[in-house]
């Protein structure tokens, strides 16, 4: 199985973090610790699509899913149970 | 920190025309050592006032006006322009950049991008991006609006790739139009006016090397409210002051706080001059009748797309200083 946080954490420190100097923990906020703009954001909901296999709706664009390591997490576990019925 | 009176962004408007026209003059013959203006006519509020800005400062003789349409501009637009132009009594000269965009493939990249979100997309649709998400805490991201003629609008949200390659596309026509106003600026020995507001310029509402360059910013200091006040007071045609502001870039209509600003533009301004004024989440939410979150989420706006935008503004960064340059 995929190790999600660990895919999510190297694409953000070779994408966003160029220059070094960032480390991502599992909680650190991406938004309130300026690792990505609204752009990135648009980058990283493309990347979880591509990466994971998931159509990410409208109205699941929201920080509690996206904003860390460990939202992304728990948001591609909800994901990939629903998948299975779809 | 008291709460906010409803007359905050009010001004002498004879006094501000009066000292920016001043300024104006002292930049371009002391500083910038040129013998007249370059302006851009878009038929919006901004540009009209920068030139009778421009004509008070140095005379109607030394502003020279450019009206740049291209394929997807609103015939209005030229119509005002040509309005303001014969107000103020300025020399003009009207080019059609749509086949320098056509040549570069703009539009042709443009409507690449439009396909890989909607195959069908023909040549005689139109199309937009709306801006979604953020005031409410959510994300902002980007909706491609298109619509078939005569048909229904439909939307979807725009993946990264197709997102940036349309807004990289479309930023040739800022680009091409800048182009124009330094070959007439080297031409007559002219700087160039940029005519960001206070609103456009503090959240980066423009295009790097191409509206966001310039010579002179005159209004760059006054919020959109304030810009309003002085087009009354300089006598600006009505159909010019009241009208709502668009981006007359895309070829459906598309409103500046549809693209890139969370709030019509009254309320943006009076949420930035808060923001600047470290007036209290509270005392806006009050101001406005929202909850005190939403408030949040408008401050928290307003920050990110300053720091997003703050290389937009900077000059291109050096490895060491060059003194004596750049010491």
């Amino acid at each position: 199985m995929q190790d999600v946080k660990q895919a999510v954490r190297q694409f953000l420190l070779d994408n966003f973090a160029m220059g070094g100097g960032v480390t991502i923990a599992d909680d650190t906020s991406f938004m309130e610790a300026h690792i990505l703009d609204s752009t990135g954001f648009i980058e990283l909901i493309t990347y979880i699509e591509e990466t994971f296999g998931l159509a990410v709706d409208d109205e699941e664009m929201l920080p509690e899913n996206f904003d860390s390591l460990a939202n992304i997490e728990g948001y591609v576990a909800r994901k990939r149970a629903q998948a299975p019925a779809a | 920190m008291s709460a906010l009176a409803p007359d905050v962004l009010a001004i002498d408007a004879e006094a501000q025309a009066s000292r920016i026209a001043e300024r104006l003059a002292a930049i371009v013959g002391r500083d910038l050592r040129r013998r007249g203006l370059v302006i851009a006519l878009s038929g919006g509020v901004d540009s009209s006032v920068c030139a009778a800005l421009a004509v008070r400062a140095v005379g109607p003789g030394k502003v020279f006006g450019l009206m740049l349409p291209e394929r997807d501009s609103s015939p209005q637009s030229l119509t005002r322009a040509k309005l303001v132009a014969a107000q103020f009594g300025i020399a003009h000269e009207v080019e059609d950049i749509a086949p320098a965009l056509e040549a570069l493939g703009c539009y042709r990249r443009r409507d690449e991008a439009i396909r890989a979100v909607f195959p069908d997309y023909g040549e005689l649709w139109k199309s937009k991006i709306a801006i979604a998400g953020g005031r409410e805490g959510a994300f902002n991201y980007f909706k491609l609006v298109v619509q078939p003629p005569g048909g229904a609008l439909r939307e979807a949200r725009m993946p990264v790739r197709e997102y940036l390659q349309m807004v990289a596309a479309t930023n040739f026509k800022q680009r091409i139009r800048k182009m124009l106003e330094y070959y007439h600026a080297d031409r007559l020995n002219y700087a160039v006016i940029g005519t960001p507001n206070r609103l456009e310029y503090d959240q980066g509402f423009f295009v790097k090397n191409g509206d966001g360059a310039a010579d002179v910013k005159p209004i760059a200091h006054l919020y959109k409210t304030q810009v309003y006040a002085l087009a009354r007071h300089l006598g600006i045609p009505a159909e010019i002051c009241e009208a709502a502001p668009t981006t007359d870039t895309y070829s459906l209509v598309q409103g500046q706080d549809e693209f890139y600003f969370a709030l019509p533009y009254d309320r943006m301004d009076v949420a930035l001059w808060a923001a600047n004024h470290g007036i209290p989440a509270a005392d806006l939410a009050a101001h406005f009748g929202i909850a005190v979150r939403e408030a949040e989420f408008i401050y928290k706006d307003i920050d990110a797309k300053r720091r997003a935008t703050r290389y937009l503004h900077a000059a291109p960064a050096l490895i060491e200083p060059v003194p004596p340059v750049a010491p």
